[in-house]
């Protein structure tokens, strides 16, 4: 790969997992709390879309 | 209120193109099936040699049977919570047509021989890039349905056809990077590890992505349509969705566990895998309880039937893939019939039942019409379920046994069972297993029967009517909107969210292998092949070895003993498209090299049950009778040193004269061994080949 002459002072590669834990932790903790503050009305209508 | 025509015609060419391709692919599925205890069954011929149709049954089950159903369904519900006719009827109608004919296109050239050699990826660079233009259209097509819609929110089905749409895309043209050195065949961009690693990052997110994701968009619309009451839990389903495609898209690595691959990105593989349980199994729980209180009706309704036996199998499925993810476990099932077992499970239960049911649902209702025989889809549910189990049990016992006899030593600390005796001890699963597979290809054939009847029966409604507000026209919610509200009412920012999301899962796992060297160490006796082993090599790839054949020896004491030491990531830096291959039906062949003469080969490649009575390998007489086409091989030197393969400049020039001077040497070895043949055959590139095989770490 030629272009890896460029790039190739990446290092420390073990911080990828970790930045990968951050961010799946930060996006699921997000999407739960969205999910709790959700309106019991708005969801009833969204559920019941393919009904109507 | 304003009045239009849900498209219904687009949504009847898909699904009688999924049933047709249904019945074609599984009915390639059940004659491989049983070639492998009857190798009698290939007819010695190259077009109906295992190697070549396994590709033809993966490919046309996977992006026929199951892509055509998933377009069928997900144009009829667009429309329908969307409360629009499709955007194009023209678009549709290109994307249907050229779908079919990337279909047929594809089964030809894979029986040709026409193949990248990587699996589940194997159609040819020109239909790689027919595939991008259609799926292109698709998109338009979708997002312009979306973009007219009369319905404020997307309905979660939505979603998951966006997350499919985005990442299939992604991952088809990074996978697909190639160079052309002929109008039908090229090599891929990616050597060896790496070239492993975007594979199967691409091969696990096929799974995900075509046949996981748009069939829970499939599941979110029909299970509550069947049941008739609203999915159990809209909130689940938001998590399902966003947890789903973030972790999915990391678990790619667990295919190449104990491989050559970095231990840092197998361990971030199989972390993923198992963190997949929650999302998979919040969704499979999602679509069953939504039958709460409605069970009664699953006794009677071969839909219900067919859509809760479809989630069972999605659940079983997505807990035992972690499982096989653990190193431990994966130790012992990898390259065994298990993984077989494992995804025949998804396969026929989850994405087949899935299918019916949909089709069973929307057939009636196209035609205007009831079911034609309730009876028969409930035999068909019967006989399926049968077939099911027929399948999947003889393989999960082949994949015990095998794997058990794979390790087993005597007290003397020796190997206790050849390779061949590992085999002869499965053949009888194997039959079972194609009783299985043809038992639900009958259940199948009673569908189509069935559906046509009920066609028959009915009046096709092409242009369904049916009335909305206009969206200008709808009044907006009172109250303040929550920002991922905002999100799920504007689809193009969903659709770039959504990419986001997929593609930091890909670049973490991709960048840091492609630009770190000490990934790959480097060993200096290995060197680039011959202009005849590459050549050779071609074959091995033509010819599909790779479906039986691994060429990756896992670093544990009875692969050692077996096949010689273990494979290191330096070895295959020169391997476009990378070989390891994912079944060992066959032995593994990474040491084969110098461990029998040219003439062993020769004799076994004509007739395998000569030399190994009992083999169930398929016999290659044409590979002798054939010539090896020699004229293209200064293209492939060339394609191969834009690819940073070493040979020397201009040795494209030169290269057929080494070619000729290795192939006659090899010719006259089988001549002093009572064997009549010349160097212009394409048996000898192959022994070249063969030869060669993990021969460089032991200069």
């Amino acid at each position: 790969m030629k272009f890896s002459n460029y790039l190739k002072a990446i290092d420390e590669v073990s911080i990828y997992p970790l930045i990968s834990l951050l961010l799946f932790v930060t996006v699921f903790v997000g999407v739960v709390i969205y999910m709790y503050s959700l309106d019991k009305n708005q969801i009833d209508e969204r559920a019941n879309i393919p009904l109507k | 209120m304003e009045k239009f025509y849900y498209d219904n015609k687009i949504v009847k060419q898909f699904g009688v193109a999924t049933l047709f391709w249904g019945i074609v692919g599984m009915l390639v599925g059940v004659l491989i099936a049983f070639q492998l205890a009857f190798p009698a069954l290939n007819f010695g011929i190259p077009y109906t040699s295992f190697g070549r149709l396994r590709p033809v049954h993966t490919n046309a089950v996977i992006f026929a049977f199951v892509g055509n159903a998933v377009f069928a369904g997900a144009y009829f519900i667009l429309q329908r919570v969307l409360k629009t006719r499709l955007f194009s009827d023209l678009l549709s109608k290109i994307h249907f047509w050229g779908w079919q004919f990337i279909i047929v296109f594809g089964a030809i050239t894979l029986v040709m021989g026409y193949t990248s050699g990587k699996e589940y990826a194997e159609l040819e660079w020109p239909l790689d890039i027919l595939i991008t233009l259609i799926w292109v259209v698709f998109g338009i097509n979708m997002f312009g349905t979306i973009l007219r819609r009369r319905e404020r929110h997307l309905y979660v089905s939505i979603w998951f056809f966006i997350g499919t749409w985005v990442t299939v895309a992604m991952l088809h043209i990074v996978n697909s990077f190639q160079i052309p050195f002929s109008w039908i065949k090229s090599y891929s961009f990616y050597a060896g590890v790496q070239d492993a690693l975007v594979q199967w990052w691409y091969g696990h997110n096929a799974v995900a992505f075509f046949l996981t994701t748009p069939f829970l968009g499939l599941m979110y619309y029909f299970v509550p349509k069947a049941a008739d009451r609203p999915i159990y839990s809209y909130r689940w389903s938001i998590i399902h969705f966003w947890a789903l495609i973030f972790i999915y898209i990391w678990a790619g690595p667990h295919h190449l566990l104990y491989t050559a691959l970095p231990e840092w990105a197998q361990a971030l593989g199989t972390v993923f895998s198992i963190m997949l349980i929650l999302p998979s199994w919040g969704g499979m729980l999602n679509g069953l309880f939504t039958l709460r209180g409605a069970w009664d009706k699953v006794r009677e309704d071969p839909i219900l039937k067919m859509l809760v036996v479809s989630l069972t199998c999605y659940g079983m499925a997505t807990i035992e893939g972690p499982m096989l993810s653990l190193k431990n476990v994966n130790a012992f099932s990898h390259y065994t019939d298990w993984t077989v077992a494992h995804v025949h499970i998804g396969a026929l239960g989850f994405n087949g039942f899935m299918i019916f049911a949909m089709l069973y649902y929307l057939v009636p209702r196209m035609w205007n019409t009831t079911l034609y025989s309730r009876k028969l889809a409930n035999a068909h549910f019967l006989i399926s379920t049968v077939g099911i189990l027929l399948y999947a049990i003889p393989m999960y016992w082949a994949g015990f046994a095998q794997s058990l006899m794979w390790k087993k030593f005597t007290e003397s600390g020796q190997l206790q069972y050849q390779f061949l005796e590992t085999v002869t001890h499965i053949v009888p699963m194997y039959a079972v297993r194609g009783v299985g597979g043809l038992l639900y290809w009958i259940g199948a054939f009673y569908a189509v029967y069935n559906l046509y009847k009920t066609m028959k029966q009915g009046r096709f409604l092409a242009n369904e009517p049916d009335e909305a507000m206009p969206l200008s026209a709808q009044p907006l919610p009172t109250q303040k909107m929550h920002w991922h509200t905002a999100i799920e009412r504007k689809p193009v920012q969903l659709l770039v969210l959504s990419l986001v999301v997929v593609a930091i899962g890909g670049l973490v796992e991709l960048v840091p292998t492609f630009l770190i060297e000490s990934n790959v160490p480097t060993i200096s006796s290995v060197k680039p092949y011959t202009p005849l082993e590459l050549l050779g090599r071609d074959i091995y790839v033509r010819e599909g070895c790779y479906t039986c054949h691994s060429q990756m020896i896992r670093p544990f004491r009875d692969e050692e003993m077996r096949y010689g030491e273990y494979s290191k990531a330096g070895e295959f830096i020169y391997d476009h498209p990378f070989q390891w291959g994912s079944k060992r039906t066959g032995p593994d062949l990474h040491r084969i090299g110098g461990k029998y003469p040219d003439s062993w080969h020769f004799t076994h490649m004509r007739d395998p049950q000569e030399i190994s009575p009992g083999s169930i390998m398929p016999a290659y007489p044409w590979l002798i009778k054939n010539d090896l086409y020699t004229a293209n091989t200064p293209a492939k030197i060339r394609a191969m040193q834009k690819l940073g393969v070493p040979y020397p400049e201009g040795y494209d020039q030169i290269c057929i004269q080494d070619l000729r001077l290795q192939a006659d040497s090899i010719a006259l070895a089988l001549n002093a061994a009572q064997i009549k043949t010349s160097g212009d055959k394409e048996i000898i590139a192959l022994i070249a080949y063969l030869q060669r095989l993990g021969t460089d770490v032991k200069k």
